[in-house]
């Protein structure tokens, strides 16, 4: 199966800091990868890397074979059309009701008219179980789990063949965190997207991913599939996936 | 620290950051000249920038009218030249007041609010998730508000003009007891188109220095909500500072002949 994401050497570093460290990574089309690892390991400048925020000193980042290091203007906005993503924080715009928060993409990329642009903002809430009534709502009066929603609902608005999560249950309570799993879940199974998602959370891993790899001090150390983490015997992933303090994982600032 | 390597960091830092801010005017300037122009949200920040600043500048530059009649009066009376008092309240407001106060106190409104709005969208990530959305932010958010400023404030001084001379008026007629027809005869008389303009100008300057300043300093908040406050206070800081001494400049050019 050919490669939607591919990651290779990548490095990036912050002044003395060097946070990725030769990043290889790839990721199947139609395959949804979960990145796991501890806070500061480098999984949301992975995601920033690859999504063009941020630029890598070194190494290839390959989006459906091409390659995207350094693209600006229009050729990275080209890529970036492929792209929906949920912020860990939603990221919806404060300015803007609900329904122009959801169709945005489609409304200044595309010129979508203001009529269409409801309708299709209608139809990616239906998907994730929102209704009507929030369509004139402002970001500021929506609940945790109705904002992840609405940026779930933003992320998928376009149908775009590779959609990345970052942290999608961060904040929610228990229950609302497996909703929004299995939002995830069947909203990527119905679009048939390529996925990428970072989380500490190993419901979220278990529910959506397909594979997983985790990433420790800027490498990733392991991957493999979902079903293979809970029989693996690698000392990084056991004390991770079972939340142990004592192991092979140096706890940042301990 | 050494005395001399602390002098050497703050001359780097002061060249990292003037170099900074000269790619994010460069950046803006092809993000104003390049298509798409959004011309709704240009409309939304004239009326933020322009209609929600006009009492602000109304009530400064009436009150400095009164003031500069009352001023120009007492001193001019110590040598019997009371009568330049409207021409004197004319020039001065067309010229200075009213364009740098007005600027002034639009900076204060006006730069602390786009460096919170923007600063804000910076660290919960809405800048970020425009770039994802495949919208350009300095076409965004940064277009907008210079356009919309470079044009609200040359409109805003003509009101202040318009102010600020009724304030000479109202203070020299129901004060000073001058004459209201000889008074107004005087200010028509005295003051030039290019008294007017040269003001309109300054303005204008005004208007991108303020804008551009409330962007570049939201632009580059980080640290939460303590960095958005510092943004807002270097916004507004910087932007007086750059004001005044941009208007010194201007004075020196536009009225050197």
């Amino acid at each position: 199966m050919t490669d939607m994401i591919k990651l290779s050497n990548v490095h990036k570093s912050f002044g003395s800091k060097h946070v990725l460290k030769g990043v290889d990574l790839s990721v199947e089309k139609g395959s949804s990868l979960v990145v796991i690892g501890g806070s500061g390991s480098g999984k949301s400048v992975m995601m920033k890397s690859i999504l063009g925020l941020l630029t890598p000193e070194e190494g290839e980042i390959e989006i459906n074979g091409h390659q995207t290091v350094g693209l600006k203007g229009g050729k990275r906005d080209l890529v970036n059309r492929q792209f929906g993503m949920l912020f860990q924080n939603g990221a919806l715009f404060d300015s803007l009701p609900v329904w122009q928060n959801v169709s945005f993409a489609a409304m200044q990329g595309s010129n979508m008219p203001a009529d269409e642009a409801q309708e299709l903002a209608k139809e990616s809430l239906a998907l994730v179980g929102l209704g009507e009534n929030v369509l004139d709502l402002y970001p500021a009066s929506l609940s945790g789990g109705m904002h992840k929603r609405v940026g779930l609902a933003r992320a998928i608005a376009t149908r775009p063949p590779i959609i990345f999560f970052d942290e999608p249950t961060t904040g929610l309570d228990p229950i609302m965190t497996d909703v929004i799993n299995h939002l995830i879940r069947d909203c990527v199974n119905e679009l048939g997207a390529t996925t990428m998602t970072i989380t500490h959370d190993m419901s979220s891993v278990r529910t959506i991913g397909d594979k997983a790899a985790l990433l420790y001090q800027g490498k990733i150390i392991w991957t493999g599939n979902v079903d293979a983490l809970e029989q693996s015997d690698d000392p990084f992933l056991v004390q991770f996936i079972n939340g142990l303090a004592d192991g092979p994982i140096e706890i940042a600032g301990a | 620290m050494n005395p001399l390597a602390r002098i050497g960091r703050f001359f780097l830092g002061f060249l990292a950051h003037t170099g900074r801010l000269a790619v994010f005017i460069a950046r803006s300037f092809v993000a104003i000249i390049q298509p798409p122009y959004y011309l709704r949200l240009i409309g939304q920040q004239m009326i933020r920038i322009g209609y929600f600043s006009l009492p602000v500048v109304a009530l400064t530059s009436f009150f400095t009218g009164g003031v500069l009649a009352l001023q120009i009066y007492y001193g001019g009376n110590q040598f019997n030249s009371e009568a330049i008092v409207s021409s004197i309240v004319a020039l001065g407001i067309t010229r200075e007041l009213g364009p740098v106060l007005g600027g002034l106190m639009v900076a204060g409104r006006v730069s602390a609010a786009i460096a919170a709005e923007i600063g804000t969208m910076r660290v919960t990530e809405q800048i970020d998730a425009l770039t994802t959305l495949s919208t350009e932010p300095f076409k965004y958010l940064v277009a907008p508000r210079v356009i919309a400023a470079v044009i609200s404030m040359p409109l805003l001084a003509l009101v202040a003009d318009i102010i600020g001379i009724m304030g000479g008026f109202v203070v020299g007629t129901q004060s000073l007891g001058f004459n209201p027809a000889i008074y107004m005869q005087l200010t028509i008389d005295f003051i030039t188109p290019d008294d007017i303009t040269s003001g309109l100008i300054k303005a204008a300057v005004f208007g991108f220095i303020i804008a551009i300043m409330g962007c570049y300093n939201g632009y580059h908040s980080a640290g939460g909500a303590q960095g958005v406050g510092r943004a807002t206070t270097n916004a507004v800081v910087s932007a007086s500072i750059l004001i005044l001494s941009a208007n010194y400049l201007m004075t020196s050019l536009l009225f050197s002949s």
